[in-house]
């Protein structure tokens, strides 16, 4: 069931989810995305950058951390705007072979402003990994009925 | 290698057509680990009164990063590939992207600044969907900085 305007409030929580990350699931957005660059997926290249290695592409965060907002809203094409800024990377190591996670994203969501006139509900997100805030100023904006 | 400051301002027509296919969406969809029905079955996405698949709110950044290649390739910019850092994103959806859309960006370079001996470069990309003839729908604007790192950055 989709939220409805009236019914929320500044500051109320939308949820949280944890998104566990493999060196396998980087190849996969590599893919998907059309973004080959090997600090993705080349550990003696990360190094090589003066990265301490491998490191999650930071649209692979901003683009899994926002399906706690689509899976709330109902709609994905209900997010109207949704930015953020990367702070940290997200190191991930290899675990290939194993069933453990190279990497672990910690999201949680809350409503950060109300619009009603446009009918709109402004989401921040807060993204954790390893402790360290990896986005910061991630809001999307959420049209609803 | 220096960015070229001259760069501010600089715009780059709508060059190759991107066609949103099906299961494009659907591999996109599974690579940020989306799961909402929208993106994979054309019926639960009509149910919300689409006309087709749902594209995630990120989907955009394939188009609009083969915008800024146009850029980042330009050996007249000066930008070195590898010293790259993404800074920050968003979208601004004006209508969801949906399968089927055929879609192209003009590129524009608003903010050339240097920081250290590396530059933050702020671009834009507007996608547009191709209609009949020559419409063209304005489905998404997409802006992003990146940071070129100086030497020992």
């Amino acid at each position: 069931m989709s939220p409805t305007f009236n019914e929320l409030s500044a500051g109320q929580d939308i949820g949280s989810r944890t998104i566990e990350v493999t060196r396998t699931d980087l190849v996969k957005y590599a893919g998907a995305s059309g973004d080959f660059n090997p600090i993705h997926w080349n550990e003696a290249f990360a190094t090589g950058v003066e990265l301490p290695g491998v490191i999650a592409h930071g649209m692979f965060t901003m683009g899994s951390a926002v399906q706690l907002v689509t899976d709330w809203a109902g709609d994905p094409g209900a997010v109207v705007d949704f930015q953020t800024r990367f702070t940290k990377p997200v190191l991930v190591t290899d675990t290939t072979g194993t069933p453990e996670p190279g990497a672990t994203i910690e999201v949680s969501g809350t409503i950060g402003k109300l619009d009603a006139d446009a009918g709109t509900a402004r989401v921040d997100l807060a993204v954790v990994s390893a402790g360290q805030k990896v986005l910061m100023k991630a809001q999307a904006v959420v049209k609803l009925s | 290698m220096t960015i070229n400051p001259d760069l501010q301002g600089r715009s780059y027509p709508a060059a190759e057509v991107y066609d949103v296919g099906r299961e494009k969406i659907r591999e996109f969809a599974r690579a940020v680990k989306a799961t909402n029905p929208a993106h994979f079955d054309v019926d639960a996405a009509t149910a919300l009164g689409h006309t087709d698949l749902v594209a995630p709110p990120t989907f955009a950044i394939i188009i609009a990063q083969r915008a800024d290649a146009q850029l980042i390739e330009d050996p007249d910019a000066g930008i070195d590939f590898s010293r790259v850092v993404h800074a920050d994103q968003r979208f601004t959806h004006h209508r969801p992207i949906v399968a089927g859309d055929r879609l192209v960006a003009e590129l524009h370079v608003d903010g050339v600044r240097a920081m250290g001996g590396g530059a933050m470069i702020t671009t834009r990309s507007e996608i547009f969907a191709l209609g009949s003839g020559d419409a063209r729908e304005p489905v998404t604007t997409t802006t992003s900085s990146i940071l070129v790192r100086g030497e020992g950055q």
